[in-house]
């Protein structure tokens, strides 16, 4: 299962690009997608809003289940992505790429993230 | 853990407990595994369904005092639908019961279900001439599901049932020279077969048809899909639409219930002295929203114009062939449901419309 090595990672799944390139582009990973199965809504936060690190700030549902998406961030929403909106499988298909699903504005304090490594540790993932 | 004779087959695929068993949820994307089912076709691997075999001469009159239907007048090679019921009424489970020979009948009931429908069929038996053996674990059970079922069944050499049987109907037959037992039944909404083996022939059984059905887009389903197909097409799933808390009335399976017989386990529950049948308690109805959030298992079910609670959702999904969500629910049974009538279904604390739709969802073109 892909992890690339220039984004971080939270036990949640969810990747976030390096805070310091702000806005930094927030989604799910390889894993936490290919665990839900097909993706077929994504309800996310509006432009605007104010996230608060690993608090619920949106819904992924798949066939199967609802899962919240966790902001790995504390900051402010500046855009999201509309076409995963409207197509959401683009988070099975490409989770790192299309799928992405929504930017943030980070404040401080940057929450402590996982690397790549770390994130490929962890006791479900390394499975 | 039980695990399937299938199990070596299924490494890879994403596997799920279900029943007391490890079971493939899905080989790969569930939505095109459901996709397969409706357009080419779907195999799916059964083998944790009970099957129960019941001989002896009184079988028929035995099945017809254990069961709702009526099975002693069932034709040889007949598959009907039936419930097993408690002495109160509730819903033990639903099976299929196929009729192989004038003293043999096969019942096929839910894997959940094993232990309480084959100890009650001992009990229920034990009066007639008849015997009940529970064969689960030495048999498999294969489907193939979807429009080109019966072209992969005869190009795998079964073509003498795949063009003789008719729907709800079953016969003996030989694949690669083993005895099965092929029916024309399923749990998609579409054309399909259900093929009972013994246990040893499973893989054999199994490569035979995903060869023979390569050709014809045959793919292998798991789990995820047969669930979605089963409530497009507006079938129960037992543990949700079915409980012991639920009468036959309730869930509108009234068709499925001979009062005409004089006797059965559940019907003195179910009909007043002069025999007219009781009023239902609640009623099940099909619900159609829009967008894509669905409203699943244990939702509550609201009126549309002041949110009363009136119900609850027992399965829901975002329906893959339909496009839109789709919800099974009981309901007050006082309360308006006609096809079109307006509701709504607390989504997590939003409440969004949905109207009682027509069942089943979804209904393959003939």
């Amino acid at each position: 299962m892909s992890i690339p090595s220039n984004l971080f990672y939270t036990q949640e799944h969810e990747w976030v690009a390096d805070p310091s390139s702000s806005p930094a582009r927030v989604g799910i990973t390889a894993f936490a997608a290919n665990a839900l199965g097909d993706v077929v809504f994504v309800d996310l936060p509006d432009v605007g809003a104010a996230l608060t690190a690993g608090a619920p700030c949106g819904e992924i549902e798949s066939t199967k289940s609802v899962s919240e998406i966790f902001s790995p961030l504390n900051g402010t929403v500046v855009e999201v992505n509309a076409e995963v909106v409207d197509a959401p499988e683009l988070v099975n298909d490409d989770p790192y790429g299309k799928g992405w699903l929504f930017a943030v504005q980070p404040s401080q304090p940057i929450p402590s993230l996982l690397d790549a490594a770390a994130y490929a540790a962890l006791p479900d993932v390394a499975q | 853990m039980l695990t399937s004779p299938l199990d070596d087959v299924h490494r890879g695929a994403h596997m799920t407990e279900f029943a007391g068993w490890s079971l493939p949820l899905r080989f790969g994307s569930e939505l095109a595994e459901h996709t397969a089912v409706r357009q080419t076709a779907g195999l799916f691997d059964l083998s944790h369904m009970a099957q129960l075999e019941i001989r002896g001469p009184a079988a028929g009159q035995a099945l017809d005092f254990a069961l709702t239907g009526a099975h002693g007048a069932m034709p040889h090679g007949r598959a009907s639908y039936s419930l097993m019921l408690e002495p109160d009424g509730g819903i033990v489970d639903d099976l299929i019961v196929y009729r192989l020979a004038d003293a043999e009948y096969l019942v096929i009931a839910n894997a959940a279900n094993r232990q309480a429908v084959l100890e009650r069929l001992t009990e229920r038996l034990a009066q007639h001439e008849a015997t009940v053996r529970d064969s689960t674990l030495e048999r498999t059970l294969i489907a193939v599901q979807g429009p080109r079922s019966a072209e992969i069944l005869a190009a795998a050499g079964l073509r003498e049932v795949a063009t003789g049987l008719r729907y709800y109907t079953a016969a003996p037959a030989q694949l690669d020279g083993v005895d099965v037992l092929v029916a024309r039944t399923g749990y998609t909404g579409e054309d399909g077969f259900e093929i009972s083996a013994p246990a040893g022939e499973a893989s054999g059984i199994w490569a035979k048809l995903e060869q023979a059905g390569e050709p014809f887009g045959l793919v292998r389903a798991g789990l995820a899909a047969r669930d979605t197909l089963r409530l497009e097409a507006a079938m129960p799933l037992y543990g949700h639409e079915l409980t012991l808390n639920t009468t036959p009335w309730d869930a509108g399976l009234n068709r499925f219930v001979d009062l005409t017989k004089p006797d059965f386990v559940g019907k003195s529950a179910l009909v007043s002295d002069d025999g007219t049948p009781h009023p239902r308690q609640r009623r099940l109805i099909g619900l159609a929203g829009s967008g894509r959030r669905a409203a699943r298992a244990g939702y509550q079910v609201l009126t549309a114009a002041d949110g009363e609670a009136i119900g609850e959702v027992t399965s829901g999904a975002l329906s893959p062939t339909l496009g839109h969500p789709i919800a099974l629910a009981y309901i007050d049974p006082g309360v308006e449901s006609a096809p079109g009538t307006p509701l709504a279904v607390d989504i997590r604390g939003t409440h969004q419309r949905f109207t009682v739709a027509a069942r089943p969802f979804y209904r393959r073109a003939t």
